[in-house]
């Protein structure tokens, strides 16, 4: 039904001059839902991903929001309307302490750039959602510690509570688990399915094991176009998808899905 | 205004954008493909035109020929200059951050303004161009117009056509080209990208000081020449946009035009003119007329 | 973004105090050097505002000290003083308004381009004052009689008098610097500092930047109005050169000198300027040579930037480190 889709993508195309990066993209995102977007290197994952959060706008199609026509909107505005979005190169600031990180980030709802008085750390409305965010990015323990000490999984699980801290509905996760070891990737999709009752996530990644563990959903994408949108089960048995991951094993791992 | 004003205006719009042209593919060659914002650019035009008057009177005596001697020997000079220069200051700035690059050139030109003072005093100075290039030539019967800036143009086009061939048809304009996008990639195909760098920024000055040296004769020998091209260049560099010689090329014509015929038609904010221009621009495109892809 | 410690106040206070005091003991070679260098202060603060904490490196900062200074030297009667009252205001909101104007058009560029422009504007007002008629071309105007502020015929400060006009400047350098340590703490400061740090990140969480930086840009503009009122009333005298662009550089330079990010790097980095300047001005020192300056100044300024770059101001943590260096964590 339409009306439960949080994100929708409709035709979504972009050109850059000549090349067609993405090419009739439909796609749509359901709360409770981890939907993961694969594709081969150059697949134009990446550029769809900018379009649904605004940074680059779309050639062609239109994006929804919460049932909004945002097509035109840039990605401030979308953010505030509950899009958040992580990056594959962690984009945290790395002089400030965690805590500082994320009570930025929930001060773009709470933005009083007139008041002038008021000591932005004792804000309450931002602390309180900073807090939260960093609890549910287990990160309590490092709320005070500058964010460039951390350790790489660690910076990745700021990365997705910076995100939080703007109490996003949608979630668009660029490769979240990106150069990560077995534990932190164990952590990190813990994390991940912790969060899919409140919110509709997009997850890029290329770790297979961990997106057919995780996802009720999957889509892949080769040369811009999306070539198959389905369960789980019926991608690994898609005869096209297999072409196109020629020598890739996608009958990865049968241990248990995390719920 | 009748024909033959308009079209002898036309001639110096040409010919100075196509000066301009000279300093500010320099300088967008410089920025696109080594990184760094080097302000003291103009400098180098200054030290071209004072070079062309500083070793016309040698030249003339030793050589048989003042002007092109001291071209010739200006152009040699500068490369070495050049290169030396980027292998003992500017290969200090590619890490650093634009502000740094910024106060650091800054800082030379300080530094050449005054050695310039020190050696060559701040007089105003006059070249002459060589007899058989001085004097006028009727054009099509309709107007006379100075043999010199016909040159001038010509020098210019000749090297604008000469960076073509040499950016897509040789190997080193290949590499030059890959190392503004891909440093890496190029130094995993054995270019020494150092060398490269200094390759280009020799001849990023090489431009500046040719372009000073010949436009000598036609804009005189003074002091405060070197930082009103360079403000001028950013505008071109501005409109045409960072990395592109096509854009540099232009923007450089636009600019020449805009100003020159903005000095016939409205002199008393002829100076402001291009930065009008600018402005109009970055109201409708930003990114600048021709980003490179 | 940086997290700065606390402000130690008592080496502020100590500086206030011996600022204060100065003109009690100086003879008033020295009050107009020390009142220079508080003027200067005050212009480079309101450029750390920009460059320091918002990230936006402007090349064409003296348009705004320039166009302040005008304005009050063209708004003044030729032969009666001014009324502080409203003056000072008028300076400030024609300077703050040229500064939206030019910034609302240099921030749709970013990075080098947004050096360019900002140094090509300054140019263009530069021209705009050196070659037209109304504000005397390139000889300037004079400011004949200086503001006063006067409440029903009694005059309460007559900027006029040199002590006057010391205390006055000092006043206007600890209301600058305490609006901007408030800002720096505040939302819209801290909003600031994420621009600085990732402005694609502040998007991408919420923050419309343009309004941010715009925001920023206009107020650095009309703090730097302050600078360039009150150099117009001490000098009684305006001339083109103030837009100069190595004004612009001048002030760049104080700010990297000194420390940039910090407020008191600012105003250590006016005094160091104004001090190398001084010294290398001195014919004292260098004889016929002083004439030369601009050589052993850009000389200095190379070495500075090459050596110190993060200024005066972390001199100390710079020399510790070289004494003992921090082994590698990690």
């Amino acid at each position: 039904m339409p009306a439960d889709f949080l994100l929708e993508a409709a035709g979504v195309s972009r050109r850059f001059g000549g090349l067609v990066a993405v090419d009739g993209a439909s796609l749509a995102l359901v709360r409770g839902e981890v939907h993961a977007l694969i594709g081969t290197n150059g697949a134009g994952k990446s550029t769809l991903v900018n379009v649904l959060s605004g940074e680059i706008s779309a050639t062609g199609g239109r994006v929804r929001l919460l049932g909004r026509d945002v097509t035109h909107w840039p990605q401030p505005r979308r953010a505030r309307a509950g899009l958040g979005r992580s990056y594959q190169r962690t984009t945290i600031f790395a002089q400030a302490t965690v805590f500082e990180n994320c009570r930025l980030a929930a001060q773009a709802h709470f933005q009083h750039p007139l008041d002038l008085w008021r000591l932005a750390t004792r804000c309450p409305d931002s602390t309180e959602l900073a807090e939260q965010a960093i609890e549910r990015a287990a990160l309590t323990a490092q709320a005070h510690r500058s964010a460039g000490t951390l350790s790489h999984g660690q910076k990745r699980q700021l990365e997705i509570a910076i995100c939080l801290a703007t109490a996003p509905q949608v979630l668009l996760l660029d490769e979240p688990l990106a150069g990560m070891g077995p534990e932190e990737t164990e952590r990190m999709l813990l994390l991940l399915a912790a969060l899919k009752p409140g919110h509709a996530i997009l997850l890029v990644e290329h770790d297979m094991d961990a997106v057919f563990r995780i996802a009720e959903r999957i889509t892949v994408m080769v040369d811009g176009r999306i070539i198959a949108s389905a369960e789980p089960d019926a991608i690994r048995g898609n005869a096209q998808v297999q072409a196109a991951y020629l020598g890739e094993t996608l009958d990865a791992d049968e241990s248990a899905s995390v719920a | 205004m009748d024909i033959a004003v308009f079209l002898v205006q036309c001639l110096n719009a040409v010919q100075y954008g196509l000066l301009l042209f000279l300093v500010a593919s320099g300088l967008t060659l410089i920025f696109g493909i080594l990184g760094v914002i080097n302000l003291a650019h103009g400098s180098f035009y200054m030290i071209g035109a004072y070079l062309a008057y500083a070793l016309a009177p040698w030249a003339a005596t030793h050589l048989g020929a003042g002007f092109f001697g001291a071209l010739g020997i200006g152009l040699v000079l500068s490369i070495v200059f050049g290169y030396v220069l980027e292998w003992a200051f500017v290969s200090y700035l590619y890490q650093r951050e634009h502000l740094q690059q910024v106060l650091m050139t800054y800082g030379l030109i300080l530094v050449f303004e005054e050695l310039r003072s020190i050696i060559v005093g701040d007089d105003v100075h006059g070249v002459a161009p060589p007899a058989w290039l001085s004097g006028s030539v009727a054009l099509g019967g309709v107007m006379s117009y100075p043999v010199y800036r016909l040159f001038m143009s010509g020098v210019c086009i000749a090297i604008a056509l000469a960076l073509y061939a040499v950016l897509t048809r040789t190997r080193v304009g290949m590499a030059i080209r890959a190392g503004a996008t891909n440093r890496e990639m190029v130094q995993s195909l054995g270019v020494d990208i150092r060398l490269l760098y200094r390759i280009v920024f020799a001849a990023g000055v090489a431009l500046a000081v040719l372009a000073g040296m010949i436009a000598a004769p036609v804009s005189s020998v003074y002091p405060g020449m070197g930082n009103q091209v360079l403000i001028v260049s950013f505008v071109v560099v501005v409109i045409g946009g960072i990395g592109s010689i096509r854009g540099a090329l232009l923007a450089s014509l636009l600019v020449g035009f805009v100003d020159t015929f903005g000095k016939v038609f409205i002199p008393q904010i002829a100076s402001i003119l291009v930065y009008l221009l600018m402005a109009v621009i970055l109201l409708w495109r930003p990114e600048g007329l021709f980003r490179t892809g | 973004m940086h997290t700065r410690g606390g402000t130690r106040i008592w080496p502020l206070a100590a500086a206030l105090i011996a600022l204060a005091a100065f003109p009690q003991v100086g003879g008033s070679f020295y009050i107009d050097l020390a009142l220079t260098t508080v003027i200067l202060s005050i212009f480079a603060l309101s450029l750390e505002l920009l460059v320091g904490r918002t990230g936006l490196v402007s090349f064409g900062h003296a348009a705004f000290f320039g166009i302040a200074a005008y304005a009050t030297a063209l708004l003044s009667p030729p032969a009666s003083a001014a009324s502080l009252a409203w003056l000072m205001p008028a300076v400030l909101l024609i300077t703050a308004l040229a500064a939206a104007a030019i910034g609302a058009l240099c921030l749709r560029t970013r990075g080098v381009y947004f050096i360019m422009v900002t140094l090509a504007f300054a140019q263009m007002t530069y021209f705009v004052f050196h070659d037209t008629k109304f504000a005397g071309g390139s000889d300037g105007r004079y400011l004949y009689v200086k503001p006063v502020l006067a409440i029903g015929g009694v005059t309460l400060l007559d900027l006029g008098r040199p002590r006057t006009l010391y205390y006055a400047a000092l006043g206007c350098l600890i209301v600058v610097y305490a609006l901007l340590a408030l800002l720096g703490r505040s939302r819209f400061g801290h909003a600031l500092a994420g621009i600085r740090a990732n402005e694609q990140r502040m998007r991408a969480v919420g923050f419309s930047t343009y309004p941010y930086k715009l925001a920023a840009f206009t107020l650095a503009g009309g703090l730097a109005g302050i600078a360039g009122f009150l150099l117009a009333v001490k000098d009684g005298f305006v001339t083109p050169e103030m837009l100069a662009w190595h004004q612009s550089g001048a002030v760049l330079l104080m700010l990297i000198l000194g420390g940039i990010g910090t407020l008191r790097g600012a105003v250590l980095g006016a005094f160091v300027f104004v001090l190398m300047k001084e010294f290398f001005q001195s014919e004292a020192l260098f004889g016929a040579f002083a004439r030369h300056w601009q050589l052993p100044l850009g000389l200095a300024i190379i070495a500075c930037v090459a050596l110190m770059p993060n200024g005066v101001v972390a001199l100390p943590t710079q020399l510790r480190r070289i004494r003992a260096p921090i082994p590698h964590a990690g």
